[in-house]
């Protein structure tokens, strides 16, 4: 070893709250990228044993196996419901959900909302990719017009399919809600600002301040048939314009205002 | 001892604080809004957990997550609402998470009707969900034994670790009787190192799951939780017994229905019919032995329930089908009444003496 | 002055760290694959690495480490 070797540091190494396993996921899927800045913002909270993880139905199922703290499988949608249950009981934990589109916002939309009403002190990780991805591609409640999926063969007709539903901007509109923001995964940018983002929403729920939601814009590049990379950039040019960025909702800047 | 003059809904609801139940999540539903009025009034006195969810779905997977961290959860809903609750009674069963739900049954189905019923025997004892599982269902017959069972319930629950239910019905939810509670009453408890409940960086981290891909392993997960069923079947099924030793007709009755079918029984007595009963306390596991034994000397047996005949095709199969199996049952709210099952318990002696 | 170390059994190929890399030193093995038969991501001039974790940030399967 030189001796210019011997002087580096290590600058990016697994974080802690992430098992040191490889993922079911596809070469490119972006849950990836997501798992790791939940966990990194869990490291440095330094609460990885007072955190509760609750996982969906869909491709993250198997997220109990990929978090180090301690996890619940609940049922399709219903893991804002169960994250209630674990937190109303110990309210003391950090308590976090980790949802798919169809999860979230299609057969569960009724126990997100409710949720997020009742101001529930847990933070929901949303992942909008427009499609259901474990059951192979179908409509989502996220799916854009026009959108070819399984079961839009012909592109998603609003006419008869409905319109997508932008769940950052609906939630924005609840009391309860403490903090919403959509970020994306598409860049490093956009990256380092969805870390951000999420370690936020876990700060706010340390201090009690009510529900959090991030939404974060995701690929499924075998499902929408593109290769990694182009799948980064369909997100860009095609999610981005109809579900914007940004923050939607900040009760602390209300405040600050 | 105290002693009080209480509903049954609200006895039970007591009970259940009393056996360290410390969350409860429920959602209107007649004829067992009671118990969710109570755990309102009382829950924030005792530092406990109300919370009126949004939906059945909702509360029960809320007492998922309740029961996931190791903590004592209820829900409570009738019969419609059971429905509902199905999906997450299945996943709270393949997690082997413990709780306690309560059925106060009324008629059906769909939206039915609120008076009394005994319509959800089937859906109670063999599918309360999608999956090869059991749950143990209690039927108290009387306001007190609401109150004994419930904290039965919850010790059964955290002992087997398994979902556990009160099946009720509209008439012992809303009777009043005296009931007395022990003064002090102490929680047993159980071993909870599986919850996930933070592992405080001092253990592996604990996974509560129902997820399992690989068929061989799903299988003998499933095996395992059903030598654990037998288990159960053996150890803890439970029935009273009146007037069955020299009866010649044993009728079978739970719940509210046992009470007039009691009456019947002491009726056909007066009438010089050795009529017995046996009454199921526990409905899974059935109390098989109890009723191969008490009808051993009888030549017939006669089952009585509020629903067109559910219970009726395991008191046949407790005693094989080796004598002939009566019933008789009024459903849709109608509660039977003791003339109307003497006259039945009539018919049977007077065809046995043909 | 960097330094990446690939895991390469997890590294599935997808090729996202290459197309973020700044000093484009990054490329997929040819004739080789890893036991899950992914071609892996390979640093073909580690001496003009910079240590920068642009692969590492995008990487999905967290199978880079960085040293600076």
């Amino acid at each position: 070893m030189s001796s210019t070797e011997k002087k580096m540091k290590k600058v990016f190494t697994r974080p802690n709250a992430l098992a040191d396993v490889p993922t079911h996921y596809c070469p490119g899927c972006t849950h990836g990228i997501v798992h790791r800045l939940i966990a990194e913002a869990i490291d440095e909270l330094n609460c990885l044993g007072d955190t509760i993880g609750v996982c969906p139905v869909g491709c993250s199922v198997m997220a109990y196996d990929y978090f180090n703290c301690d996890m619940i499988q609940a049922p399709h949608g219903r893991a804002p419901a169960v994250a209630t249950g674990v937190k109303r009981a110990k309210p003391d934990n950090i308590v976090f959900t980790y949802q798919g589109d169809g999860d979230l916002a299609a057969i569960g939309t009724g126990e997100t909302v409710h949720a997020a009403t009742r101001g529930e002190n847990i933070t929901i990780i949303f992942i909008n990719n427009t499609t259901y991805g474990m059951t192979g591609g179908q409509m989502a409640p996220t799916t854009l017009p026009g959108q070819v999926t399984q079961t839009t063969p012909y592109g998603r007709d609003t006419d008869t399919a409905g319109h997508p539903i932008r769940v950052s901007e609906m939630l924005a509109t609840l009391d309860g809600v403490a903090y919403a923001e959509r970020v994306a995964v598409d860049s490093i940018k956009n990256i380092n600002r969805a870390k951000k983002a999420i370690k936020k929403a876990f700060e706010y729920q340390v201090e009690k301040k009510g529900f959090t939601i991030i939404e974060v814009l995701s690929t499924c590049p075998t499902n929408w048939g593109l290769e990694p990379v182009k799948a980064l950039k369909w997100l860009e040019e095609n999610m981005v314009p109809y579900y914007p960025l940004g923050v939607y909702k900040d009760k602390e800047a209300a405040v600050n205002e | 001892m105290e002693r009080n003059l209480m509903k049954g809904n609200e006895a039970l609801a007591e009970a259940a604080i009393r056996a360290g139940c410390k969350c409860f999540f429920g959602y209107p539903i007649t004829p067992q809004t009671e118990i969710s009025a109570y755990m309102a009034k009382r829950m924030p006195k005792i530092g406990g957990v109300f919370l009126q969810a949004e939906s059945e779905i909702g509360a029960i997977n809320m007492v998922l997550g309740a029961a996931s961290t190791g903590t004592r959860v209820m829900t409570s809903s009738s019969s419609p609402g059971i429905s509902l609750k199905a999906e997450g009674i299945s996943y709270i069963a393949g997690s082997d998470l413990p709780c306690v739900i309560i059925n106060v049954q009324r008629g059906g189905p769909g939206l039915g009707g609120i008076q009394p019923s005994q319509a959800d025997y089937w859906q109670a004892t063999k599918a309360l969900g999608h999956g090869d599982f059991h749950v143990m269902v209690f039927a108290p017959s009387t306001v007190q034994e609401m109150v004994d069972l419930v904290t039965k319930a919850f010790d059964l629950a955290d002992k087997y670790r398994m979902p556990t239910m009160i099946l009720a019905d509209g008439l012992l939810g809303q009777m009043m009787e005296p009931v007395t509670f022990p003064d002090e009453q102490s929680i047993n408890e159980y071993d909870k190192s599986w919850a996930a409940d933070g592992h405080k960086n001092s253990r592996k981290h604990n996974i509560i799951n129902s997820l399992i891909l690989s068929p061989d392993d799903l299988e003998k997960s499933v095996q395992e939780r059903f030598e654990r069923y037998d288990r159960i079947a053996k150890e803890e099924a439970m029935a009273q017994c009146y007037l069955t030793d020299d009866a010649d007709i044993v009728l079978v009755a739970y719940g509210a229905t046992a009470r007039v079918t009691q009456s019947a029984v002491d009726l056909a007595r007066e009438k010089g019919i050795k009529a017995g009963l046996v009454r199921p306390q526990t409905l899974w596991p059935f109390p098989v032995e109890h009723i191969r034994t008490a009808s051993e000397n009888a030549s017939d047996l006669l089952c009585v329930e509020m629903s067109m005949g559910q219970m009726v095709d395991d008191v046949k199969l407790a005693i094989n089908c080796s004598k002939p199996v009566h019933f008789y049952g009024r459903t849709g709210g109608v509660i039977p009444t003791p003339t109307q099952i003497l006259t039945e318990i009539e018919k049977i002696a007077g065809g046995a003496k043909e | 002055m960097g330094r990446i170390i690939v895991d390469e059994q997890r590294c599935k190929g997808c090729g996202l760290c290459i197309d973020v890399c700044p000093k484009k030193i990054l490329k997929l093995s040819e004739d080789k694959l890893n036991d899950k038969g992914y071609s892996f991501m390979v640093c073909f001039d580690m001496d003009e690495c910079i240590g920068c974790a642009r692969c590492a940030t995008m990487c999905p399967d967290i199978a880079i480490e960085v040293e600076r």
